[in-house]
């Protein structure tokens, strides 16, 4: 176990600044994700903490320690790759057993901690098999059990589940976060897939063209996100946002419902929302529309829960409100965050 | 409601190249055409060749059995070109493929005049064979060669040097000195290609392989014995034989270098045809000892086959 610290983190790809100045922290066992789309230098960030990119300035620390100019074996980390960049010529055992020769273990000691983190993964029957022989979700825990072997300091893991289909990825995550309970290994995990940042993520840090957006949990990045970038990159659908009375205003489709639907009328605030589409998902409905703001017309959307049986036609006008508590304010110029006052 | 169609849509006839039998049949008879008329044609004129006793002279195709082959056999100079063929071969492929890798990998890296190195090193492929092998002529020359001359400078040739007192080597007046001279310029003329083919092979290693090693954290020599050197093994057989297939036909070089001299010492199958055959006149020795190439031939060749097939299932 171990604490990852970055301080003013930067990288040049020629012009490029991937990763601008980043400053994370985790705590001791923790499960830090960094998220943000393609380009965000989140990858960027999570290759220099492996050793594998150099940062152009700032430092990266591993239990205090400056590790800048360690290479990556000596930083006490394991990865997993998105592709798993298993060695395709050696089968399974020898994978997990790579990390172990490279320590110079002898072969007794080596076999115990293979069989150890095959038993850990469910993944004893496989070993004589070579990667190709291997389904996605196999070789994804043979590359785990081959971070898990040497009994690293840090997980670091970039997209790891991104190549399963859409339901091994969940039967994935709720096993990856479990194991990574019971090994308390502190764990940095990279993906641009908001459900799994949030399921997964004891801290989210949201990263957009290389700065940290915002650091904190994940209810902390959905109910106070610190500008409209994080505000509109969680949730699905994500935040509307509207301009009014000089400023932004946001708030979450659930939220946005029919006035009707609300028990309690007080703090109500209220819009007149031409709807011009629906859409019936099951458990939800989706109501797209128009409301008139400062610049015009602006396009915005509810999600209704089916259990709300209001009738709703496209192409006519409904008073749909928000609670005003659920209502956030940015600043019209920074996108940033900013207290509600009367204008 | 009825339907009205605005644009006039007009079905073609099927025209003859449209039928897929008729096109294919056309598109391949050049390369059937080409096939048989320079491949197929003088591979069984030769065996005819080697089974008759035909001469320049007497251009009669005469039945004569095996006995040509017999005769060819027999022939210590023949005994002597088909062990220098494997000779040259093996010895020539093995530093090829040793020098080739090591080529690769230090191209591979990033560094200043990369791209001058990579055109210099393609240069002696680029060249045509012949006029290599002249610059070589003139290289171990027996009173000009620079190399020589230098040795000289060195003191290791020359009265006094270790292997004085002369200060000419003779390159190509010694048995010994000859076959290493024709295997040095085939090793000069095939480390481009395979260089060039493995640096092919070890681009295609994924980034992610190369970053998994970094983190295992293993060394050098582990990295390529045990990862690098597997997954190019494919690419690297392929390398090995287009060397074969090139150093085991070709007689350019023994032609040019030595002519087979010092007395047959450095003669190969293709040039020892070719001498008998050709200069010689004797048609049917030479078809019959030209017909020697062919076994190793086609174990290359359905080694390559094998190997495409392979790297299709992968």
């Amino acid at each position: 176990m171990a604490i990852v610290e970055t301080r003013d983190l930067k990288r040049h790809f020629d012009k490029v600044l991937a990763v601008d100045g980043v400053n994370i922290a985790t705590e001791e066992g923790e499960f830090v994700v960094l998220l943000g789309p393609s380009g965000s230098g989140k990858s960027t960030l999570l290759r220099m903490i492996a050793g594998l990119e150099h940062p152009t300035a700032g430092d990266i620390l591993i239990d205090g320690q400056r590790v800048n100019h360690l290479p990556p074996r000596a930083r006490k980390i394991s990865m997993v790759f998105q592709s798993y960049a298993l060695y395709p010529h050696m089968t399974a055992y020898k994978n997990i057993g790579f990390p172990l020769k490279a320590e110079g273990l002898d072969t007794a000691t080596r076999d115990k901690k293979i069989r150890w983190a095959a038993g850990l993964l469910g993944i004893s029957h496989l070993l004589d098999r070579k990667p190709r022989q291997l389904s996605g979700g196999e070789r994804q825990r043979v590359a785990l059990a081959r971070a898990l072997v040497r009994d690293p300091a840090v997980f670091l893991l970039d997209e790891p589940l991104s190549n399963l289909d859409a339901k091994l990825r969940a039967m994935a995550r709720d096993e990856l976060k479990q194991f990574q309970r019971e090994i308390g290994t502190t764990t940095i995990y990279v993906t641009h897939d908001q459900v799994e940042a949030m399921g997964m993520g004891d801290r989210v840090a949201v990263l957009y063209n290389g700065k940290l957006r915002q650091f904190g949990t994940p209810h902390e990045l959905y109910e106070d996100p610190a500008d409209t970038f994080v505000a509109t990159f969680l949730g699905s659908p994500p935040m509307n946002i509207i301009e009014r009375d000089g400023r932004l205003v946001g708030f979450r489709p659930e939220d946005f419902l029919p006035k009707v639907v609300w028990e309690d009328k007080e703090d109500l605030v209220t819009y007149d929302f031409h709807v011009t589409r629906t859409e019936y998902l099951g458990a939800d409905q989706y109501i797209y529309g128009i409301v008139n703001t400062d610049v015009g017309e602006t396009k915005i959307v509810s999600r209704m829960p089916s259990m709300v049986t209001v009738p709703i036609e496209a192409g006519s006008q409904y008073d749909f409100a928000v609670q005003g508590h659920h209502q956030v304010y940015f600043d019209k110029q920074s996108g940033k965050r900013i207290e509600y006052e009367k204008v | 409601m009825a339907i009205t169609y605005d644009r006039n849509t007009q079905i073609e006839q099927q025209s003859l190249l449209d039928n897929e039998r008729v096109l294919g049949s056309v598109m391949l008879l050049p390369a059937i055409v080409y096939i048989v008329a320079l491949v197929g044609l003088p591979f069984f004129l030769a065996i005819g060749y080697s089974l008759s006793d035909i001469t320049v002279g007497d251009p009669s195709l005469d039945f004569v059995g095996f006995s040509t082959f017999r005769a060819v056999i027999n022939d210590g100079t023949f005994q002597r070109s088909l062990l220098n063929t494997f000779v040259f071969t093996v010895v020539s492929q093995l530093i090829v493929i040793i020098a080739a890798n090591m080529l690769a990998l230090a191209l591979n890296k990033n560094f200043r005049g990369k791209w001058l190195i990579r055109f210099l090193l393609l240069l002696p492929w680029a060249t045509p064979i012949a006029l290599g092998t002249i610059g070589w002529l003139w290289v171990l020359d027996s009173v000009f060669s620079p190399i020589d001359w230098l040795l000289t400078q060195a003191n290791i040739l020359g009265p006094g040097g270790a292997f004085g007192p002369s200060a000419h080597a003779y390159w190509l007046g010694k048995p010994t000195l000859a076959m290493i001279s024709v295997i040095t310029v085939h090793v000069w003329r095939l480390i481009p290609l395979a260089t060039v083919i493995l640096m092919a092979g070890l681009t295609a290693i994924p980034q992610d392989i190369r970053d998994a090693v970094a983190v295992d954290g293993v060394g050098f020599w582990r990295e390529f014995f045990e990862v690098t050197l597997p997954l190019l093994t494919p690419i690297m057989a392929v390398a090995t034989l287009f060397g074969v297939i090139f150093t085991f036909t070709d007689m350019a070089v023994v032609f040019v270098l030595t002519r087979g001299g010092p007395v047959s010492s450095t003669q190969v199958l293709s040039s020892w045809a070719y001498f008998k055959g050709i200069e010689g006149g004797n048609l049917a020795q030479g078809a019959a000892i030209a017909l020697f190439l062919l076994p190793v031939l086609v174990a290359v060749v359905i080694a390559m086959l094998r190997l495409a097939r392979r790297s299709e299932v992968l």
